[in-house]
């Protein structure tokens, strides 16, 4: 009886150790996917994000897949859905819009680890990343600002949401720290991915003497209309240079392989735990993209010193004194913008020349 | 607004006018021979990608514009089989023709997205550029608009002065009495499908070769469907297809200029423009009773016995 009580602990113990022998030695094995709201392209949102897929992708021990050009609402759950069944345990959802979808999904599948870019909603297994834009968008106002003759800057925005409108605040500060003079004159375009509309949108800014045209949507369109006027342009999400080569100062760029890394090492390790990721210039999540030809090596040299103020935390965009259009203060002096009053941003500072709707 | 801006303005309105405006004519063609074809929007992305893939794999942006028209026919061929050569329900099938066009264009289209294409740049005539705010308007554009100034022209005078454009109408009006005159009726429908989807074609590719050198999904964002609108409006009359594709052009033009001035109506009114005139002007052309200008047996099969 005692013998038979002993070796059935052996017997147990064997196994015991047995199942633990594999999860002690190889580390967690990642399948990540990825779901992306625009086609992936040359340049652009997704193409942003699919540079960072393949960095992880090159990493030991990671599979990556996605989807491309997933509308937000009903199709996005669909493509979420399919992919938690499909054994990834990782999913990386791109867009604001797949918002709804990932915290359904996400509930159906606890042992999956959803990341979901630019949102506002956690769950258990649902943690959010986006970073701050707004300050490689400064270091672009300041180039523009530098280079413009007739102190009017244009501005193609996609839609007026505190992130659009962050960017040109951040943009418009950054050019009149280096010209006073200057105004930035905004149009709507609502879309993200419109290349004949955004084009036209940059022509109407051109027509008004605007002489540089930043952007905020995903096509290379203003940069094409930028080309062609043969006036000077600024990109987004990934060096467009290869649109404009004459016209492109430089880009505020998405760098997202590093958060994308260190989600991947926090779930290979176990330490994943749900939280809102705003990594800035101090973690290379953003950045700029190199410099025309035709920028002067002095204002290469100032924006790169005001980068490095940024990245070390000596100073900020968003810091008091900042007026609004109608002259009131919004930010008093001295005083540093929380986070949470960047990311409810629904006014323009003084300089804009548009309207927030 | 001053006169340095409403130059470009009306400009932009007749570069953005061109692309409906072909497909508008392209469609006219259609009806008028009595074929109601709404797979506008799929013919003209099918026209938009195979004018970009053509051209950009031969460098000959002429040989892709054409064969942007020549793929556009093809897929209105599909119509032309379902309704003339099966008899079945135009608008169905023209609406099947719609979602499988665009669908298979951005399906194929995926590996060209943002990639640099090649096409036609601007291009002053000699003297006719000079004239003051006209030349500035219409003579500092690409061939392709140049061509297009063409186009209503000729249709008008086809449809009038030649016997092949009367039997085509004729089509339209009464097939059976056209049959009883001795006229191939399918026949003759066949070709008011293929050279309208040929039109429409080109409307396509004036998008993805002139007006932006770049292909993407979704290229044409519903201006397929203005075009359909615009056939009522212009109550099956080139000159007026004319009229009608500028205005909304230049309204799309417009909405973007006032924004730009800094104006403080909100850009999501403005938005609505373009898409609150094609419906004023359906409603309008309806109480007229415009309407009933349409060719009399539009989308009306005829059995090959009758």
């Amino acid at each position: 009886m005692k013998r038979g009580v002993l070796s059935m602990l052996v017997a147990g113990l064997a196994v015991l150790a047995l199942m633990m022998v594999p999860v002690a030695v190889a580390a967690k094995e990642i399948k990540a996917g990825f779901i992306y709201v625009s086609p992936v392209g040359d340049a652009g949102w997704s193409r942003a994000h699919d540079d960072g897929r393949r960095a992880i992708e090159a990493l030991d021990g990671v599979e990556t897949t996605f989807v491309e050009s997933v509308s937000e609402g009903p199709d996005s759950e669909r493509v979420l859905l399919n992919m938690a069944r499909r054994g990834h345990n990782l999913i990386f959802a791109t867009s604001f819009g797949f918002m709804d979808s990932v915290i359904k999904v996400a509930a159906q599948f606890p042992d999956v680890v959803f990341m979901h870019c630019s949102g506002y909603k956690l769950a258990e297994n649902v943690g959010t990343y986006f970073g701050r834009m707004y300050q490689p968008r400064y270091l672009s106002g300041m180039v523009a600002g530098a280079m413009t003759e007739s102190n009017i800057l244009g501005y193609v925005a996609a839609f007026p949401i505190p992130e659009v409108i962050r960017g040109i605040n951040a943009f418009t500060l950054g050019a009149q720290a280096v010209n006073p003079d200057v105004q930035v004159r905004v149009v709507w375009s609502s879309t993200w991915y419109d290349p004949a509309l955004e084009k036209e949108a940059a022509n109407s800014l051109l027509d008004v003497g605007a002489d540089v045209i930043a952007m905020h949507q995903d096509s290379p369109g203003p940069q094409v209309a930028a080309q062609e006027r043969g006036v000077y342009s600024i990109g987004y999400n990934t060096d467009m240079s290869a649109f404009a080569p004459d016209a492109h100062l430089t880009a505020p760029i998405w760098n997202w392989s590093v958060v994308y890394k260190d989600v991947v090492q926090q779930v290979k390790d176990g330490t994943w735990a749900s939280e809102s990721i705003w990594w800035g210039l101090d973690r290379e999540l953003v950045g700029l993209a190199p410099f025309g030809p035709m920028v002067p090596q002095d204002i290469q040299e100032a924006v790169l010193a005001k980068k490095e103020e940024i990245r070390s935390g000596e100073t900020d965009v968003f810091i008091g004194p900042v007026l609004d259009q109608q002259g009131e203060v919004r930010i008093p002096e001295g005083v540093r913008a929380t986070d949470e009053e960047m990311l409810a941003m629904d006014w323009f500072v003084q300089g804009v020349v548009g309207a927030t709707r | 607004m001053p006169i340095e801006l409403i130059i470009p303005l009306l400009a932009a309105a007749v570069q953005s006018g061109t692309p409906i405006l072909y497909a508008t004519l392209g469609e006219m063609i259609t009806e008028k021979s009595g074929v109601l074809n709404l797979g506008v929007e799929g013919m003209m992305m099918i026209g938009a990608l195979s004018a970009f893939w053509i051209s950009l794999a031969t460098g000959n942006p002429w040989l892709g514009f054409l064969m942007g028209g020549v793929c556009a026919a093809m897929l209105a061929a599909m119509h032309g089989l379902v309704c003339l050569g099966f008899q079945g329900n135009q608008v169905v099938s023209g609406l099947a023709l719609t979602i499988f066009g665009v669908g298979l264009a951005n399906y194929l289209g995926t590996p060209l997205v943002g990639t640099q294409g090649i096409g036609f740049s601007k291009v002053s005539l000699p003297v006719l550029a000079d004239i003051p705010v006209l030349g500035a308007i219409l003579f500092h554009q690409d061939v392709l608009v140049y061509l297009s100034f063409a186009l209503p022209v000729l249709i008008w005078a086809f449809f009038r002065y030649t016997r092949l454009g009367l039997h085509l109408r004729s089509v339209g009006e009464n097939p059976v009495a056209a049959a009883t005159a001795g006229l191939n009726v399918i026949g003759l429908r066949w070709l008011g499908v293929l050279l309208g989807g040929f039109l429409v074609g080109l409307g396509g590719a004036y998008l993805s070769l002139a007006y932006i050198h770049l292909w993407t999904n979704g290229l044409t964002a519903g201006r397929g469907w203005i075009a359909v609108a615009l056939v009522i409006f212009a109550f099956w009359r080139p000159g007026r297809a004319v009229f009608g594709a500028y205005l909304f052009g230049g309204v799309m033009a417009f909405q973007l200029r006032l924004q730009a001035m800094g104006t403080d109506i909100p850009a999501s009114i403005l938005m609505m423009l373009p898409y609150a005139l094609t419906i004023l002007v359906l409603i309008a052309s309806t109480m007229t009773g415009r309407g009933g200008e349409a060719p009399a047996a539009l989308a009306v099969n005829m059995e090959p016995e009758e």
